[in-house]
Parts: C-alpha cells; structure tokens; sequence
C-alpha cells in the first residue's frame, strides 16, 4: 500500500527516518511551514527557512526516492511578534507560487489574539488571490472554540470549505468539521494529539470520507511512521482497505491536488526534470563518501505498531 | 542574426500555445517597465504553471544561432520554463542597477527549478562581472543540478571566475560525482595549483580504496612532473580501460620524456590515439 504523510517537519528529522518511511510505504509527504521550537526574530531567518523547505529539503527527500512538497504560511505563533508578521507577509507571494507548494500554511490560532486573527485573515486572503488550498493548524489549548472560530473566520472571507484542510482533529471536534464540510484531519502525535488507536475508532465511527491522517512529526517526541503504522493497526482491526486507502492517501491527494502542485504521476511516472534534480545527486553523501544502503527497516521499523 | 532575447522568443514560440505565448508577452511588457520585482516575482513563479516543464529541444541550428548570439551559450538542456525565466529576467535587466538587487534576492528564496534558470542564463545577463559572488553562491549548495546549473555548459565560470573559484568548482564537481567534461573551457584554465591539488585528492582516495573518476587527470596531464609522473604511471597500469585511456590522454598532453616512455607501453590507447578516435568525453567512470 502506498501512504501519503501530508503533515511532516522533515527540517527537524534525519535521512534515518526517510529511509524508515521510504520502507513503510510513504511515497510523498508534506511539510507545513512552522516554527522552528523557538521564535524566528528577523523575516531574514523566515526566508532562510522558507527556502531550505522548498529547496534543499526537496532535493533530499528525493535522495530517499519520497516525493516532497510543502505550504507556505506565517505561523499563529510568530504573527504575535507584529514586525516579523508585516515582514514575511511581504515575502510571502514569492515563495506561495513555488513548484510543488501545495497550500497556505500551516495558519490559524494558538493563543488567540488579535494579531494571530489579523494575520490569518490576511493569509487566506492570499490563498483565495493565489487559487491555494489553506491547512489550519488548531490551538492545542481552548482547542474546541478555536476549531469553530478557524471555519467561521475561513467562511466569513469567502472560502469554499472543500478548499480548507483543518488539522489536528481530536473526538471533540471532529462532527463540527465534517458536518460543515471541511477536510478533517488528525495528528498522530505521541501523548500530545492522537493516538492510533484512538483514531482507528474514529474511522470506525465516522467512516473515511474527507479523513486524513498525518503523524506531524517534527523536533518533539513524534513518530514519522505515524501514517503506515495507523493503517496497519486500522487493516488488523478490520477497518476496510478502502478506507485506510483514502484516510492515508486519497484524501490528501484529492485535497491538496486541488493547487495543481501535487499528482500520482509524480511519484508513479517521475517527469525528467525531477530525475535531473532529484534522483541523480549524491550530496547527502557528503565529502564523497560511499553510498551505503542499509537493509530496509534496519535501523528503525515497524515493529512498534501502538503510537499512544 | 538575432539576439539572445529573439532566439528565446523565437524558440518559445514554436513550443507554446498561442494562448501561453500572448500571456508570457503581456508580463515581459509589464516588466520592461516595471520599477519593483513583485511583478517579476509572480511572472517566474506562474511561467511553469502556464507554460509547462519540457524540455526546449532545440535543433544543431538552433545552438548554432545561440553560440553565435553569444559566444559559448549552450542550451541544449533547457526546458521551456528555464527559458522562459531567462526571457523574463532579460526584460527586467534593462534598469542594471534594479536587475543586480533583484537578481540576488531572487537567489536567495528560489525554488530548485527557479535556481536553476537563474544560474543557466548568468552569460546573458547585464554586468556579469558583478554576479560573480552570486555565481559563486550557486555554487556552494548542496544540490548537485544547482551546481550545474552555474559549472556545466555554461561560459560564465571561465570567463569570469578567478583561479581559486575555478579550482574549488572543479574539485566539487568530483566531490558530488559530477561530471567535468561538460565544464566549458576545462582545458584553457588548467594551472598547475589544480593539478596538484587532483593529485592530492587523489591520494587520499587511494588511501581510503575508494574510486577515482578517470576525468579527473585531465587537470593532471599539462602540468604532470615528478610524483606526478609517477600516478599517471600507477593509472597507466591500471586493469580498467578507462583508466589506462584517461592516463594515455594524460600523458600525451605532459609533454615530459618521461611520459613519452610510458606512453609506448599502452599500445591499444596510443593507437586510438592516433587514429583520433579517443577523446576525454569518451573517459567516463565505470
Ligand atoms: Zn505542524
């Protein structure tokens, strides 16, 4: 089974993981635009980051044979610091329309001030100018009144909800995004999210439609396999493969798809372009050192299936 | 004969719809005026998107008229979108001044394909002595088709890098398993700080049993004396072909008596030597 992991902060992993999820069955991931664990202080440190994660980190996915993509945004965080906030979103138009950005994000809410709404609304402004889809990132605190505010605020700008991805979902509030047809996703985030079998529940009560799952790893305690282990607990617990397919591909293809940045051929048929840029190279292998293939599942693997 | 700007224009537009086509001359209008980049930001940005990715293709005559337009152009690995950039950074240039900040701003967020045409058309841009640093900055990523972008079919580097920038271009070319024979001018700007700094490399390689790409005494060969004398020795006894080929070439350009000497004990490679029909393009690594 082929596995798509659209919520992924590769920057903060190691070439060990994308040979673990290259293994697993992830053919394309997404890496959203975040910060870093602390606050970016000048826009330059932003065009730095915006750059490496439309660049270099494509390049080095591409070494591990995963297609990467990725969403531009200013993060709910950093808009609280208002002069980065007015200078990433000047830059924010030259890095939206680069190949293989998929959507404006990951935007939305933490502490919920008035910045943070300020600069969200801006934001979808320019996704609804550039034609992208939007990921919301839902505050981990006051979680439930955060979720609803994100949809009102997207639906009062005019977006059409089918071109909104909200993430990290929980049991709270999963019928409210569904039901005002929004795309519902879920972080498989170890303790501070989604389990996996919690989520397997969900897709037995909810079904797979407009579901997808992401295992948003990043610098803290994550798993980057979040996404085929979940299919593997969800197939074991007798969840049709029809959904474990849409919830941990499908969905997200048809989501994100809607930028015209993201396809199946490009991993089923890579164009020549890409096998110039990304599949030739070495230069993870830095210094001229040998490549050396480990066997796959070798060092990290599925043996862990349960993510609490 | 046209220039650089007409042929792209020309060769754009046997390969585009009309509709892309009308699209691309209305933004390279706007842009030939325009006074900030927002304008030219988007148009890079959209010109994949309206215009496609394939390859440009073109004819022997058509990189007859582009050498001729300018000197040592090659591009006969562009796509359509690389092009169309250059196309687009070429209306831009008209205000120098605005063109340098521009262009290097553009470096600095550009996406690999982006990166790409910006480092491709560094020969037709304005001033290239003052890209020169942003050349050398297209350099030193970590990825491989950037690089090449700057050090592959491309005139600029030797016409415009000094002596050390030629050398550590070069010598990471062999780093990151890249080519050398597509390095415009290798030959030209050989100097005998690179020969020994390939020997040394090569050294190294040895002592850790790693591979050594053959094309590498090609930068040895004009220079080659004493110790060096001795490693085209070593690669002359070499069990694979392409070695002992590389070290005939090597050897037949040193020019030294001592090379003569070894050269008479590789027969089959001095014979193709002769008979014209081994060349360094043909000296590719196993
Ligand atoms: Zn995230």
């Amino acid at each position: 089974m082929m596995f798509i992991d659209p919520h992924a902060h590769m920057i903060s992993r190691t070439t060990d993981d994308y040979e673990a999820m290259a293994a697993a069955g992830v053919v394309a991931l997404i890496e959203p635009a975040f910060w870093l664990g602390q606050p970016r202080t000048y826009v330059g440190s932003y065009i730095d980051y915006l750059s490496h994660i439309v660049g270099f980190e494509r390049f080095r996915a591409g070494q591990f044979g995963i297609r990467h993509y990725c969403t531009i945004g200013l993060n709910s965080k950093e808009a609280n610091n208002q002069e980065l906030a007015e200078g990433v979103m000047e830059i924010l138009p030259r890095f939206a329309l680069k190949e293989a950005v998929v959507a404006i994000g990951e935007i939305g809410y933490d502490e919920q001030t008035e910045l943070e709404d300020k600069y969200f609304r801006l934001q979808l402004d320019l996704a609804k100018e550039l034609a992208l889809p939007v990921m919301i990132h839902t505050p981990h605190r006051d979680k439930k009144r955060g979720t609803s505010r994100s949809m009102d605020v997207c639906l009062e700008h005019g977006l059409d909800p089918a071109m909104v991805v909200v993430d990290h979902n929980n049991e709270e509030t999963v019928r409210e995004v569904l039901d005002r047809g929004f795309w519902a996703a879920f972080s498989i985030y170890p303790s501070t999210k989604m389990g996996n079998a919690r989520m397997v529940e969900i897709l037995r009560q909810y079904g797979a439609e407009r579901i997808i799952v992401d295992s948003a790893c990043d610098w803290g305690i994550s798993d980057p396999l979040g996404v085929p282990k979940t299919a593997r607990l969800a197939l074991d617990s007798g969840v049709p493969e029809e959904h474990v397919r849409l919830a941990c591909y499908q969905n997200a293809l048809s989501a994100y798809g809607q930028s015209g940045q993201i396809k199946e051929d490009d991993w089923l048929n890579p164009p020549a372009i890409d096998q110039r840029t990304l599949y030739e190279g070495n230069s993870v292998l830095r210094g001229g050192r040998e490549a050396r293939i480990e066997e796959p599942g070798a060092q990290r693997g599925m043996d862990k299936l349960i993510i609490e | 004969m046209g220039t650089p700007t007409d042929l792209l224009h020309e060769w754009l537009s046997r390969r585009v719809s009309e509709q892309s086509l009308e699209w691309l001359d209305g933004q390279l209008g706007k842009l030939r005026d325009a006074s900030g980049d927002r304008d030219l930001v988007i148009t890079l940005g959209m010109i994949p998107r309206r215009l496609g990715k394939d390859d440009l293709n073109l004819s022997a005559g058509d990189l007859a008229a582009a050498d001729a337009a300018r000197p040592g152009w090659d591009p006969s690995l562009w796509t359509i979108e690389t092009a169309a950039r250059v196309l687009a950074l070429l209306a831009f240039s008209g205000n120098e001044a605005a063109f340098l900040d521009a262009y290097k701003e553009l470096c600095r967020s550009a996406d690999v394909a982006e990166a790409i045409a910006l480092y491709a058309g560094l020969p037709l841009y304005p001033a290239p002595e003052k890209l020169v640093d942003q050349a050398g900055e297209g350099l030193r990523g970590n990825v491989r088709a950037v690089f090449e972008a700057v050090a592959h079919r491309n005139p600029y580097p030797r016409e415009q890098f000094d002596e050390n920038r030629w050398n550590q271009m070069v010598l990471k070319a062999l780093f990151i398993g890249s080519t050398l024979d597509p390095i415009q001018g290798l030959d030209d700007r050989a100097n005998p700080v690179l020969a020994r700094i390939m020997c040394d490399y090569a050294h190294e390689r040895w002592a850790a049993g790693r591979q050594i790409t053959p094309e590498i005494w090609r930068c040895v060969g004009p220079f080659a004396e004493g110790d060096m004398i001795a490693d085209l020795k070593r690669v002359a006894g070499s069990s694979d072909p392409q070695e002992r080929s590389a070290a005939a070439l090597a050897l037949t350009a040193s020019g030294a008596p001592e090379a003569k000497a070894i050269l008479v004990g590789l027969t089959a490679e001095s014979a193709a030597l002769e008979a014209g029909t081994l060349r360094w393009k043909d000296v590719v690594p196993a």
